[in-house]
């Protein structure tokens, strides 16, 4: 192996440079090296004004996501030596406006989030003195889809979203779809109208890149494929149940 | 500039009022989120802020595994939970907190299975605990071993639906702003735009977390530089037992990425290089096949780490590439477990060291993991300096004295996040808005960070050079076993490397998401951080708990039953005097394990 390994990462700093360009920088090639710490290396050695996101380094924050080599990762698992002998071109994720270099403007989730009430909606809740019950096979029927880490891979691999921002994205639906399968929660019905019109789920046309890049190994395409099947029951439910089904 | 040139278009100094809040929390973590929501279910007429570097969900909360205590079963009491956790601590938990804790924690933790923290079950449908160290029942609530993340997820996506909770995120707190003895917010940096903002509100809560990153192999994330332990030193708030730092006797090398002590409880065993389970050699029991409470792998993290360094002294580790190694032996479990219970374990395993625990044994060694001390709060997290707040692992209240128990601290976040929440809300009812002379106080601390660094010229040393000079003394001299000598050591090390900081050198000049300003103003929060450290481990001259010192190897309850607290005097220094010890109904006494 050899012993230095180059790196092409994007630089872009709005209001000074006109447009994205491609810098060069030539590390050490470790085999313990995850591209995060190569980003690190140049941060601390070579150059103090690149700019990225990092935090917990052990694939679970969900912080340090960009493009490697064309495709969505999470950097600080992934190692630079599967791309040796390089050069290795790193860029920041697809579909979201650039902030600086490596760094990009994730606003757009967070709002989507929001607006798929990714919490539990009750008519009645329990007294604090005691839990709800729920099996294994309860807790698994929902389970894959809580272990979203908000990395935004999804939504960097989307086509539909690449094509129309107002998609609410695999992420979102697959946490909204996450409350929806819970034992506990009775809100479906108020999640619908969200996700329901053009710019929610029907958009998506089934083309599973979201599954494909998933750091955590959720599968928010078929989060997609359940919400629609679920949507058009509770749209059912609407017409044929006193109070909406509610 | 931006609020200079707000004044001067607009001439109106009040313009400050458009970004202020009630209550204000400082980090967006377990702490702060609960925090949040209890201040919102308080009083929903309160406006709340949530001031955070990241966005909440990346907050170190996350990373946590193992699980959370709080008595559950029929079997257990909550004077059990108390004793293992007043025992745990070396006797220097205040027992009237520990008391409030282990009451408050089961309810806590029920509380975040209604807003549907996915808990594991048992196959009936209820709750499932675990063995955790230092435990004598089985009280440990868990989410597979993910419990941190699925907690702190369900705690943001709960907060949404608050109307009151307002976020900012990505904005990084650099001055908590003090008039007339008051705490009324805070100067913050919008990474985003590098735009400098006063955020005013009638009382602010610190749930900023600790300080791993003062160390050089730690379990914490790169956040976790005790930015709110430094903001109230800077304020005049004392930090209290900073001597005290956990080492978790189970990192993997190089990473320093945390293997839950989940996996003890499920049964593995710590091996030395002749596969012998060499904790038996220091008063930790006997070895049995299966997990026995209390007891060998199960004793606390304290003994377990310095049980390592003795065993290293032997001889009798194993050598690394990166330093001494034991092995985490987790094969006799077999895959179904390791899969239901543990499966981040072998996930990180797998990803990180290439190799599967299934088969294989893992290498590891202690790693910097948790801060007992913090700032000092009272049992509703109030600290001494008026309007300020503090909980989670920036705070110290204490429960968890010498030596925190695992699983301790998520409920910890949860109880206390939700009492500072709530006396927050009810002493901002009562107060004023903020003066509009807090303005001064927000453009000099604008100045400050114009002259001191975005405009700063020459300047001849590496931040990073700076950070893994005191990560290494920090290491070397105030890690498992210190001394006098390593200490002032490291104590006059840390003063020149301040002296340094005031010479950095800056290559970033750009507003918008300038990522070196951060690490410039997070490096000098670890050092006033590490400085106090360093001075409470010298003039603590006994050793109890996470605090072992080589030259006073015996625990001295005649002077040092008391807690250190920290406050920075005149000259910059850090000074230390001692504050009694609440005792309730637990009496100094051994701490036995396995016998």
């Amino acid at each position: 192996m050899a012993n230095r390994i180059t790196l092409q990462i994007t630089r872009y700093h709005p209001g000074h440079d006109e447009k994205p360009r491609l810098e060069t920088y030539e590390v050490p090639l470790r085999k313990e090296w995850v591209v995060l710490d190569a980003l690190n290396y140049i941060k601390d050695y070579l150059d103090g004004s690149l700019s990225f996101r990092w935090s917990c380094r052990m694939g679970v924050c969900g912080s340090c996501g960009m493009t490697v080599n064309g495709v969505p990762k999470l950097t600080c698992a992934t190692f630079v030596s599967d791309y040796a002998p390089g050069p290795v071109r790193i860029e920041p994720l697809k579909h979201f406006p650039v902030l600086r270099d490596l760094v990009v403007d994730t606003s757009d989730f967070l709002v989507k989030l929001a607006k798929s009430k990714p919490w539990i909606i009750r008519s009645v809740n329990k007294s604090l003195e005691e839990e709800y019950l729920q099996t294994p096979e309860q807790l698994e029927a929902y389970k894959q889809f809580s272990m979203c880490i908000n990395c935004m891979l999804c939504y960097a691999a989307c086509p539909v979203y690449g094509l129309d921002p107002l998609f609410s994205g695999p992420a979102a639906i697959a946490l909204a779809q996450r409350y929806n399968m819970d034992s506990r929660d009775e809100g479906a019905g108020k999640r619908l109208d969200i996700l329901s019109h053009h710019d929610g789920i029907w958009a998506c046309t089934f083309v599973g890149e979201c599954t494909k890049v998933c750091p955590k190994n959720v599968d928010p395409a078929s989060a997609i494929q359940q919400y629609k099947l679920t949507a058009s029951l509770e749209w059912v439910k609407s017409f044929v149940l006193p109070r909406g089904g509610q | 500039m931006v609020l200079l040139e707000r004044i001067i278009q607009e001439n109106r100094p009040s313009m400050l009022d458009i970004s202020s809040h009630d209550v204000l929390l400082v980090g967006g973590g377990g702490a702060g989120l609960r925090a949040a929501i209890a201040v919102a279910e308080t009083n929903p007429r309160l406006s709340v802020a949530v001031v955070s570097k990241v966005y909440p969900m990346r907050s170190h909360t996350v990373a946590a595994e193992g699980g959370a205590a709080g008595v559950h079963l029929a079997e257990d009491s909550l004077d059990e939970h108390a004793y293992d956790t007043v025992s745990g601590g070396d006797w220097l938990c205040d027992q009237d907190a520990v008391e409030i804790f282990v009451r408050e924690a089961p309810r806590e933790l029920v509380q975040l299975e209604h807003w549907g923290c996915p808990w594991s079950r048992e196959p009936d449908g209820r709750i499932a605990v675990r063995p955790f160290g230092g435990m004598k029942k089985t009280r440990t609530w868990f989410a597979a071993d993910k419990t941190g993340f699925h907690m702190l997820h369900t705690l943001f996506q709960t907060s949404l639906k608050y109307d009151g909770v307002v976020r900012y995120d990505e904005y990084f707190v650099t001055k908590l702003l003090v008039d007339d003895g008051r705490v009324q917010g805070v100067v913050a940096l919008e990474l985003t735009t590098g735009k400098v903002q006063a955020i005013t509100a009638k009382a602010v809560i610190l749930c900023a977390g600790g300080c791993g990153r003062v160390f050089r192999f730690t379990t914490n994330a790169a956040i976790k530089t005790g930015d709110g332990m430094a903001l109230a030193y800077r304020a005049g708030a004392p930090l209290k037992d900073m001597e005290f730092v956990q080492y978790h006797p189970t990192g993997l090398p190089f990473t320093g990425i945390l293997i839950t002590e989940a996996a003890r409880a499920e049964g593995g065993f710590l091996l030395n290089k002749d596969g012998y389970r060499y904790l038996q050699d220091y008063d930790l029991g006997r070895p049995e096949a299966k997990p026995v409470l209390r007891s060998m792998e199960l004793g606390p993290r304290d003994r377990l780490s310095q049980a390592f360094v003795r065993e290293q002294e032997k001889g009798r580790t194993l050598e690394g590439p990166y330093g001494a190694v034991v092995n985490l032996d987790l094969r006799h479990l077999g895959e179904r477990t390791i899969n239901s219970k543990l499966p981040f374990v072998r996930e990180l395993c797998l990803k990180y060291e290439k190799i599967d625990p299934i088969a294989q044994m893992i290498p590891v060694r202690p790693v910097v993991h948790y801060m007992m001390g913090g700032v000092h709060t009272d049992l509703n997290g109030a600290t001494p300096l008026k309007g300020l707040y503090a909980a989670g692992e920036v705070a110290c209240v204490s429960i968890n004295g010498a030596n925190r128990l695992g699983s301790n601290s998520l409920p910890e976040l949860l109880v206390f996040g939700a009492r500072a929440g709530r006396a927050a809300a009810a002493y901002a009812a009562e107060q004023e808005p903020p003066g509009r002379y807090l303005l001064a106080q927000a453009l000099d601390e604008e100045s400050r960070l114009q002259e001191q660094f975005l405009q700063k010229t020459g300047g001849h040393e590496q931040i990073a050079v700076l950070r893994e000079e005191m990560q290494k003394i920090m290491e070397q001299s105030a890690g498992i076993f210190r001394s006098g000598k390593s200490l002032t050591v490291a104590a006059d090390k840390l003063h020149e490397l301040q002296g340094r900081f005031r010479d950095i050198r800056m290559d970033d000049r750009g507003r918008l998401f300038n990522t070196e300003l951060i690490s410039a103003l997070e490096l000098s929060h670890m050092l006033d951080v590490a400085e106090t450290m360093a001075q409470c481990a010298l003039q603590r001259t006994e050793s109890r708990g996470a605090h072992q010192r080589t030259d006073y190897p015996a625990r001295d309850d005649e002077k040092f039953l008391a807690h250190s607290m920290v406050c920075r005097s005149a000259d910059g220094r850090p000074q230390v005097e001692y504050a009694p010890v609440t005792i309730t109904r637990w009496p100094p006494a051994e701490r036995v394990y396995g016998r």
